[in-house]
């Protein structure tokens, strides 16, 4: 083993919100010489499709500022209108590439070149029937004690 | 301004982006040679520090000038 730090990371949501912050710890910790491993596991095996469709939902998040205020007077049932998502989705996605931050794309790119390990859940890719053909390349599979091996031997481990 | 070997314009990008690419930018620098980076993210300015302290990469130099960051850090 050798004497670098290490960080271990269990990813488990996948809207387009929670996929960041998986990402940038990966990213950053790599740069910073850690040695990382990313879990993924039951929602967040959507981090993983080639073809992201990440949306984020206002829906049951009272802590997400809305444009023009709507957060103080819509009623909360409003963000349960379709196309609700889609519009907030379209929101932050315009919001984020305006200040400069960047693409879930581009980041976990960023990961696989900085070479964090991505390990898919096998039992939540069957239990969801999810092909792994729709998965990037360079995954591996595995359970619970695959996480354990590297969790076991990190400095830090977060549950996302 | 002290003399640099590379320049990197890290403008306009926000976190983590500045330090990936500085990260990068170092990897193709001999040790003892010197990268500047300008940035607009004001939070770089505490992450170039901890970067520095970290990767064991010298940072020389942190200063503001016209609303942009200006960092020169030494690879070691």
């Amino acid at each position: 083993m050798s004497d670098e730090k290490r960080l271990a990371i269990i990813a488990t949501k996948g809207t387009l919100d929670w996929a960041y912050p998986p990402f940038i710890l990966s990213s950053t910790a790599a740069a910073l010489g850690y040695e990382t491993q990313i879990f993924f596991t039951f929602y967040g095996l959507q981090l993983l499709r080639k073809k992201l469709a990440l949306k984020v939902s206002p829906l049951g998040n009272p802590g997400m500022p809305m444009p023009m205020g709507m957060d103080k007077w819509f009623p909360v049932l409003g963000t349960a209108i379709p196309g609700m998502q889609a519009i907030m989705t379209a929101m932050m996605k315009a919001k984020m590439k305006s200040k400069g931050v960047a693409s879930v794309e581009e980041l976990r790119s960023l990961c696989q070149e900085a070479e964090v390990k991505m390990v898919a859940c096998q039992m939540t890719v069957d239990l969801f029937d999810m092909n792994p053909a729709d998965f990037i390349d360079g995954i591996e599979y595995g359970g619970a004690a695959t996480f354990f091996e590297f969790a076991g031997e990190a400095d830090i481990v977060l549950y996302v | 301004m002290a003399t640099f070997d590379q320049e990197l314009d890290a403008s306009g990008l926000n976190c983590p982006l500045p330090i990936l690419r500085a990260k990068k930018s170092l990897a193709g620098l001999q040790a003892g040679q010197v990268l500047h980076i300008i940035a607009t993210d004001p939070g770089s300015v505490k992450d170039f520090e901890a970067f520095s302290k970290q990767t064991g990469n010298s940072l020389l130099e942190s200063r503001e000038e016209g609303g942009k960051f200006h960092f020169l850090i030494k690879k070691s």
